[in-house]
C-alpha cells in the first residue's frame, strides 16, 4: 500500500472517529435541546392552535388563540406594562452600570472592595427574599416613607400598593442589580489603552469629549451586549412582580408582566391553548426585539480595527 | 448574534501590556464624574455613601429580624435592648408543619443535582465544541447560542405537561434532569470559552501517545479548567438556590417546598405580626448565597468579566 494512500485512510478514519467521539460528548446536550427545548417549542406551537384544558385531547381552533390575544384588553395591559418595565429597568442598569464603573476606573483605592460590594445585589436581587424585603420598604409604614417622613415629606400611602408607582418599585429594584453589568463594563474600561487618552489629552481634548469619543465607541460591544442580555432578561422578569402582588399582578393590573399574564392563563385558569400563543407571541417579541437592537445600532457600535 | 462573538472588547490592549504600560490603572483625569467627584477626597465618601444608601434595607431587614415583631416601624440598624433571638427560633419551625431545615434540605438536594448534571454535561458539551472538530460544529454552535434567547415561560407548558406524564409532579426530578441534559447554553459558553484558551499542543502530543478523547477531556481538560468549572458550579448553585418560577409550577406539596416557595407561604400567610420571623427566614436563605460569594467573589467576578453574564 502506497504512503499518500495510507495517510489518506487515516485520516480519514480519524475523521470519522472525531465526528462519532463529538456527538457522544453532545449526546447530552443533543437529547436536551430535543426534549427540553425544540420539541417543547414546537408542541407549544401547535398548542396555540388548539383549546386545551389539560385532559383529554387538544381541540384544533386554528388562529383563534391568536386573535383571542389580539383582543384581550389584559394582554395589552400585560404588554404595556412589560414594555414600560423594559424600556426603563434597563437603561438605568446600563446607565448605572456605565457611571460607577467609570467612576471606580480611574485608580481608585480600595477597587475590588467596591467592586464586590456593588456587585452583591446582582447576586440576590432575584430571589424571594429580597422580594419581601421590597415589598416591606416600599409599604406604607416602610422604610421609604419613614426616611422621607425624616427629611420632611409625608408620604403615608404604600408605594406597592398605588398603581401609579408599583412598577416603579420594581424598576428601582432591577436598578439596584446594576453589579453585573459594571463588573462587564470594569474589565472592557482596562482594555482600553492608555495612550489613546494621552493623544486626545495632548489634541485638547476635555474629559467628557474623551468619555464621549474615546470610552463611550471602546465600550459599545460591551454595552450593546450587556443591553441585548439585559432586554431579554426583563421581557421575561416574573418573580419580583408575582411576590409583590401575592400573585395578581395588581394593583389595578399595573406590575402585570406578560409572563405572570401567561401563567395565570397556563396554571390558574388551564388555558394551556391560549397560554402556548401567549408564550409565542413573547418569543417572536424577543427575537424581534433583539434583532432590531443588533441592527438598529450597528452604525454605533465600533468593533475595532480588526473587526 | 453578532454581538456575542466577540465578548472582548476587541482592542489593541495587548499591545500596551507587551510595551509595560500600566494599563490597569489609569491616570485619574479622565471619564464622566468631573470636578469635584473626581477628586479622591470626595470620591470615596461619595461611593461610600451611595453604598450606604443600596445595603441599607438589607442591613435593616438584619436588623428587623433581631427584634420582636411590635420594633417594626424601629428603623434603625442597632438592636439594642430589643435584641431577641426568637424571631430566629419560630423561623427555625418553618411553615405548615415542614421545618426550615427541611426546606432547607430540599433545596440544597435540587442545587448539588443541578450543579452536578451542569458541570458534567455542559463540559462534555464544551469539549466538543472547543476541542473535535466535527460535522455541523459551526450550526449547533449558533443553535446552542439562540437557545439562551428561548424564553423559558414559552417552553413551560409542554415541559409540564411531559413532566406530569411522567409522574414527576412534586418531585425535583422536572427541576434536575434538565441540567443534566446542558439546557443551561449559559455554562456550555463559558466552559467553551476557558477550554479554547487551553494550548492545543498538549492534546495533540497526548494524541500522539495513543490518548482518545476521553482521556484527553479527563486527565487534561478538566484538570486544567478548574477554575471555570468552579465558576459555572458557582453561578449554578447560585441561580438554583434562588430559582422561585420552576419550583412554584412542579412542587405544590409542603413537604416537598424549597426554601423560595416556603419564605413565600410564610410572606402570604403572616400579617404585620409575624414580620420578624419571615425575615429571620429571609437572612438565613441568603446565607449561603452571601458565603459562596464571600469565599469565591474573584472567581465569580472574572467569570462575569471573561463572559460577559451573569448567571
Amino acid at each position: 500500500m502506497k504512503h499518500g494512500q495510507a495517510g489518506k485512510r487515516r485520516f480519514s478514519r480519524q475523521r470519522v472517529a472525531d465526528n462519532v467521539a463529538a456527538y457522544l460528548f453532545l449526546s447530552p446536550f443533543l437529547a436536551g435541546l430535543v426534549a427540553i427545548i425544540a420539541g417543547p417549542m414546537a408542541s407549544s406551537l401547535y398548542l396555540s392552535f388548539t383549546d386545551y384544558g389539560g385532559f383529554g385531547l387538544p381541540e384544533w381552533v386554528g388562529l383563534e388563540n391568536y386573535a383571542r390575544a389580539f383582543g384581550d384588553p389584559r394582554m395589552w395591559t400585560a404588554a404595556r406594562v412589560t414594555v414600560t418595565y423594559t424600556a426603563t429597568a434597563v437603561p438605568s442598569v446600563v446607565l448605572f452600570a456605565l457611571l460607577l464603573a467609570t467612576a471606580l476606573n480611574r485608580g481608585v483605592g480600595f477597587l475590588p472592595v467596591y467592586r464586590a460590594v456593588f456587585y452583591v445585589p446582582s447576586l440576590i436581587g432575584g430571589s424571594v427574599a429580597v422580594a419581601l424585603l421590597w415589598r416591606q420598604v416600599f409599604g406604607a409604614t416602610g422604610l421609604l416613607n419613614h426616611a422621607l417622613n425624616l427629611i420632611g415629606i409625608q408620604h403615608q400611602t404604600s408605594w406597592i400598593g398605588s398603581p401609579s408607582t408599583a412598577l416603579g418599585t420594581l424598576v428601582v429594584l432591577q436598578t439596584w442589580q446594576f453589579g453585573s453589568a459594571m463588573v462587564i463594563f470594569l474589565a472592557g474600561l482596562r482594555q482600553i489603552p492608555r495612550s489613546y487618552y494621552e493623544a486626545a489629552s495632548v489634541d485638547g481634548a476635555g474629559r467628557f469629549q474623551q468619555f464621549v469619543f474615546i470610552t463611550l465607541p471602546m465600550l459599545s460591544p460591551l454595552i450593546l451586549f450587556s443591553t441585548v442580555m439585559a432586554m431579554i432578561g426583563a421581557l421575561q422578569a416574573f418573580n419580583a412582580a408575582y411576590i409583590i402582588s401575592g400573585g395578581s399582578g395588581g394593583p389595578a393590573d399595573s406590575t402585570l408582566y406578560f409572563t405572570l399574564y401567561l401563567y395565570q392563563q397556563g396554571f390558574v385558569n388551564f388555558q394551556f391553548g391560549y397560554a402556548s400563543a401567549l408564550g409565542w407571541l413573547l418569543i417572536l417579541t424577543i427575537a424581534t426585539a433583539t434583532a432590531a437592537l443588533i441592527t438598529g445600532t450597528r452604525r454605533w457600535v465600533h468593533y475595532g480595527e480588526s473587526a | 448574534m453578532g454581538a456575542l462573538r466577540r465578548e472582548r472588547v476587541s482592542t489593541p490592549g495587548g499591545i500596551a501590556l507587551a510595551a509595560g504600560r500600566p494599563v490597569r490603572t489609569r491616570g485619574g483625569r479622565h471619564g464622566l464624574v468631573g470636578g469635584i467627584a473626581a477628586h479622591p477626597l470626595f470620591r470615596h465618601p461619595l461611593l461610600i455613601g451611595f453604598a450606604w444608601f443600596m445595603f441599607y434595607p438589607l442591613a435593616w431587614m438584619v436588623t428587623a429580624s433581631l427584634r420582636p415583631d411590635a420594633a417594626i416601624n424601629n428603623f434603625s440598624l442597632w438592636p439594642g435592648r430589643d435584641f431577641t433571638l426568637a424571631n430566629y427560633a419560630r423561623a427555625w419551625q418553618g411553615v405548615a408543619g415542614v421545618t426550615f431545615v427541611r426546606l432547607f434540605l430540599n433545596s440544597l438536594v435540587v442545587a448539588a443535582a443541578t450543579v452536578a448534571g451542569n458541570l458534567l454535561s455542559c463540559a462534555m458539551a464544551a469539549y466538543a465544541f472547543s476541542r473535535i472538530d466535527f460535522k455541523f460544529r459551526g450550526t449547533l454552535f449558533s443553535i446552542m447560542l439562540v437557545t439562551l434567547m428561548v424564553p423559558y415561560h414559552a417552553v413551560l407548558i409542554p415541559q409540564y405537561l411531559m413532566f406530569r406524564q411522567f409522574h414527576w409532579l412534586n418531585t425535583f426530578l422536572p427541576l434536575i434532569v434538565p441540567k443534566l441534559l446542558a439546557t443551561d447554553a449559559f455554562y456550555i459558553f463559558l466552559l467553551t470559552q476557558f477550554f479554547r484558551s487551553i494550548p492545543t499542543e498538549l492534546d495533540q502530543a497526548a494524541h500522539i501517545d495513543g490518548a482518545g478523547h476521553l482521556r484527553i477531556f479527563c486527565t487534561i481538560i478538566l484538570p486544567l479548567s478548574v477554575p471555570a468549572l468552579a465558576t459555572a458550579a458557582i453561578f449554578s448553585f447560585i441561580h438554583s438556590w434562588n430559582d422561585f418560577f420552576a419550583p412554584l409550577v412542579y412542587l405544590t406539596r409542603t413537604a416537598n417546598f424549597t426554601l423560595p416557595l416556603g419564605l413565600r407561604a410564610v410572606g402570604d400567610s403572616s400579617a404585620e405580626s409575624a414580620f420578624g420571623a419571615l425575615f429571620a427566614m429571609s437572612v438565613l436563605s441568603l446565607l449561603p448565597v452571601i458565603g459562596i460569594f464571600i469565599a469565591f467573589q474573584r472567581l465569580l467576578v472574572e467569570g462575569i468579566a471573561t463572559t460577559g453574564m451573569k448567571g
